[in-house]
């Protein structure tokens, strides 16, 4: 675990690389920072439907300054556009579609992940406050639990790990997790690489992940 | 019979008998549907002991609007309940944290569908839900679960209030209300849980029957007061928020 790995994917590859498995027709939820890139990517033809948890769905990318609706926001508060198509409904039934299943993915970011799938990102070490925000209920009912964080902390300690440190979201639900260092599943055991970034090696990705990694 | 006017000329006199120790839900989401006239109102209203409902405790960021944590600073607030009780980002301190860390204010930290569904459910007659939102975390420690159909899910009460405080757009003089886009979010389900709703307004009252019943998101019979916002700076209106570099 030695020393922080600064090379790899920056943030909006990361958001790319996830977004590049967004399948035709899925409904999306992005989660605040930098899942809400994923709505940069280019995905080709694929079209997906962009829900927020204020009950926006199929929100556009962000407008200029001047360009804004004000009473417009997606769940990072942020002024987003509409697409055609795109319908309002209000908070109870906005996670009404959340605990039904019918979120085809949710993109959160993440303090830690473990190769169990359980994830913390809602309370740091020596908080007695919270933000919960909607990612327990995402994390419970999404059909899909991806993940977006920095391989390691800023001292160089994994945030892939055996087992979570913090208090978790939820467990045994992350599917898919990228780092700067590539694009890693949890597989009970350990992480399987299931793609590595350009100009990392599997052994500096297996020095900076607190639990064995397996190629891919 | 004479229908009586729910239009209240000022902010004050619309807060003016919330007492001591009310629980209050709060409307708005990130902006939208946020009460900015009826809080301030609330401020100089003085009322202690308060439960305040929200999605959360108060933005970190300067502008600064009228909001739960300035009611805490004001020492009105006994209780939050909130899907947020501490910043988004954890370099972000909220005006809140000091008091909740010092004990001055007690919290209790819910999954935001929880929050909304707790709201619909005291506003449609359950008592009671099952959710699986939050099972296998700290939040579930000791609490009723239940399996139903091989999956486990976590019980969760119905949270009617006294007092919801919410913003709409438009407004018929009977009370019929129009949310615009984002800002409708909590503001529906705090009016139906609510026994007492007091509504901020952004464009002119409409005469009873204007508004096209099929096109009403909150029926007349869930609000109660409703006060037209005026002009700025007399009306606090809407803060534009700035992108902030991460």
């Amino acid at each position: 675990m030695s020393g922080t790995v600064k090379k790899g994917w920056d943030r909006q590859q990361m958001a790319d690389r996830i977004a590049r498995e967004f399948e035709d027709g899925w409904i999306v939820n992005l989660g605040v920072g930098i899942p809400t890139l994923c709505s940069n990517t280019d995905i080709g033809d694929r079209e997906v439907i962009y829900h927020a948890e204020n009950g926006v769905i199929g929100y556009g990318p962000v407008l200029p300054v001047g360009q804004e609706d004000l009473h417009l926001v997606n769940a990072g508060g942020q002024n987003v556009s509409l697409r055609p198509g795109a319908a309002i409904v209000h908070h109870a039934d906005s996670f009404g579609i959340i605990r039904a299943g019918r979120i085809d993915v949710t993109v959160m970011g993440a303090y830690e992940v473990s190769c169990r799938g359980d994830f913390a990102n809602w309370k740091v070490a020596g908080a007695k406050g919270g933000s919960i925000g909607g990612a327990m209920d995402l994390a419970a009912c999404a059909k899909r639990v991806f993940i977006i964080l920095e391989h390691t902390q800023r001292n160089g300690a994994p945030r892939l790990v055996q087992d979570c440190a913090l208090p978790v979201t939820a467990r045994g639900v992350v599917k898919l997790v990228a780092t700067n260092l590539g694009l890693f599943e949890p597989v009970g055991e350990g992480f399987r690489a299931r793609e590595l970034a350009p100009g990392v090696s599997f052994e500096a990705a297996q020095a900076a992940t607190g639990c064995p990694l397996f190629p891919a | 019979m004479a229908r009586r006017s729910k239009i209240v000329q000022g902010f004050a006199e619309a807060v003016a008998d919330i007492p001591d120790g009310a629980v209050i839900a709060f409307g708005g989401f990130a902006g939208p549907g946020t009460p900015y006239n009826l809080t301030k109102a609330l401020l100089a209203q003085g009322a202690k002991d308060l439960t305040c409902i929200a999605n959360t405790t108060g933005g970190a960021h300067q502008p600064r609007m009228p909001d739960l944590g300035m009611l805490v600073e004001n020492r009105q607030v006994r209780k939050v309940v909130c899907s947020f009780t501490a910043a988004n980002r954890p370099t972000d301190v909220l005006p809140f944290t000091k008091y909740y860390e010092a004990g001055e204010v007690e919290a209790e930290l819910v999954p935001q569908g929880t929050l909304a569904e707790r709201l619909r459910a005291a506003g449609t007659g359950i008592p009671a839900f099952y959710t699986p939102a939050a099972v296998g975390t700290q939040l579930a420690e000791g609490r009723e679960t239940r399996v139903i159909n091989g999956r486990e899910y976590l019980l969760e009460y119905a949270m009617p209030v006294d007092v919801a405080l919410i913003r709409a757009w438009r407004a018929d003089e009977a009370g019929n209300l129009q949310f615009r886009l984002a800002q409708r979010n909590f503001c529906p389900l705090m009016a139906m849980a609510a026994r007492l709703t007091i509504v901020e307004v952004e464009e002119d009252f409409l005469p009873v029957g204007a508004l096209d019943p099929d096109h009403i998101h909150t029926p007349g019979i869930f609000v109660h007061r409703m006060v037209k916002i005026p002009p700025a700076p007399e009306g606090l209106w809407t803060v534009r928020r700035v992108e902030r570099a991460r």
